[in-house]
């Protein structure tokens, strides 16, 4: 399991790896929204918790379908099925490198973009804190999801179609805590509910993963 | 004699063909009953009006489009366990039909929403639960139309099915946290004391179940269709091999 983790990561950091296009991708998307929305700070202010955790969710979103298409082509995946590992164990490794490479750089990123966009001082703390929480949670529905397409030639799109229902109460429940914490309320319940669905992918997702990507790989 | 023979398709398309004209009617006599029931013989409620009467038609619809996913997990889930080809073809053929009861649910509470609350829309959260309920089905008929192997495609939607029955749950519960709704609760429900009044009461059970019919008789036709599409397939393959 750790060789493949090191190995995961190597593939993302080495050169044509995509390390990075995630958290660039975060970084645009935060600049392009005083364009859309106009340069006022105080409305800015308001919308920077939703706006910065929307992007981390898109970020994440986009990094998904090389998260299991490049094992699917050159064949490696169909290794990685048949290795002693247990399928299961092999797709929780595999999101947990997407989490390393795209979840945790994203979370560390938030709150230098949350000064682009006049987040409330108050509001650096929970950002961090639920994005911590929360992207992980993304990663292991996401490689659900990845395992779902992965034969599909045209499986990008279907993909974002595909998990951003599974991704609503996520966001939700992040999006909430990180809103709740930038205006100075109490945010126990929604980072609490956030926890749980995270601790709740991380049991579940990869069984489910795991029994699609069979069905994929048959 | 038990359900199961129905998974054979043939005794399937054959049971569905004598049932279903009975169904066809009886559905359409109840809803057009119901609905000329509602519009015209009760009276307008004091304070809402006449607009009311979309009730009739808003409700129903509803129901359908929560039971339709409902339906479609149980077929999923006789499908992954016991792998009944009927089973998956049934819950294919009910994704577009629950996708037309939740979009009819959605616009006639629009129309509904439009002189009672001012707005055509609010982020409430029963119309953000429903909303949210169109994408995972979109998302499911998506998936179908996207794979080619039928075998493949019963899988991964059923499992699919499965996952997003969970957080189609967790959605329900999550956006009932994120905002306060708008929306009035509960008209009927077989366990409250205080229900709508019975004059309301009999015409919207006569269009529920009404719809309920509709909903069944629907599957049972559409099911059919993809029995026979899946036939012709395989013929098709077949002459191709021989030729």
């Amino acid at each position: 399991m750790i060789a493949l983790l090191l190995r995961d990561l190597q593939l993302a950091f080495r050169a044509g790896g995509g390390f990075g296009l995630g958290l660039a991708f975060f970084l645009i998307v935060t600049v392009m929204v005083p364009f859309s929305v106009g340069p006022n700070s105080a409305t800015l202010g308001t919308i920077a918790p939703g706006v910065l955790w929307l992007g981390a969710l898109l970020a994440c979103l986009l990094s998904l379908d090389r998260l299991l298409a490049l094992d699917w082509e050159d064949g490696s995946l169909d290794l990685l099925a048949t290795a002693p590992l247990p399928l299961e164990g092999v797709l929780a490794v595999k999101a947990l490198a997407h989490w390393m490479t795209t979840g945790l750089p994203l979370v560390l990123a938030a709150p230098v973009l949350g000064v682009l966009l006049n987040l409330a001082p108050d509001g650096f703390a929970w950002i961090t804190l639920s994005l911590l929480i929360g992207t992980p949670a993304l990663s292991m529905i996401g490689t659900f999801g990845a395992a779902l397409t992965v034969g599909l030639r045209r499986g990008g799109l279907l993909l974002s179609l595909l998990v951003m229902p599974l991704y609503v109460p996520t966001l939700i429940f992040g999006a909430e805590a990180a809103r709740r914490g930038a205006a100075g309320f109490a945010t126990e319940t929604a980072l609490l509910m956030l926890a749980g669905i995270t601790a709740g992918t991380l049991a579940c997702m990869p069984f489910a993963a795991a029994a699609v990507l069979r069905v994929n790989l048959r | 004699m038990s359900i199961w023979e129905y998974a054979n398709p043939t005794k399937f398309l054959r049971t569905s063909a004598r049932v279903m004209p009975t169904l066809w009617v009886a559905s359409a006599v109840l809803i057009i009953g119901g609905l000329i029931w509602g519009f015209f013989f009760t009276p307008d409620d004091f304070r809402q009006g006449s607009t009311v009467k979309i009730i009739y038609l808003h409700v129903p619809a509803a129901l359908m489009a929560i039971n339709a996913w409902f339906m479609m997990l149980v077929a999923s889930l006789i499908w992954v366990i016991r792998r009944h080809h009927v089973s998956a073809l049934a819950a294919k053929a009910a994704a577009p039909v629950g996708i037309a009861m939740t979009l009819i649910a959605l616009i006639t509470g629009a129309l509904w929403g439009q002189p009672m609350w001012g707005t055509w829309w609010a982020w409430d959260p029963r119309l953000t639960s429903f909303l949210v309920l169109f994408l995972f089905y979109l998302g499911y008929v998506a998936l179908w139309e996207a794979i080619d192997n039928p075998d493949t495609a019963a899988d991964l939607t059923s499992i699919l099915c499965l996952v997003g029955s969970v957080f189609a749950v967790l959605s329900r519960y999550a956006v009932n946290f994120w905002n306060q709704g708008l929306h009035q609760g509960a008209s009927l429900s077989l366990d409250a004391e205080k229900n709508v009044a019975d004059i309301f009461a009999y015409p919207l059970w006569t269009c529920m179940t009404g719809f309920i019919l509709l909903f069944i008789v629907l599957v049972l036709y559409r099911t059919g269709t993809e029995i026979r599409q899946r036939r012709i397939q395989a013929l098709v393959a077949r002459e191709k091999l021989e030729a």
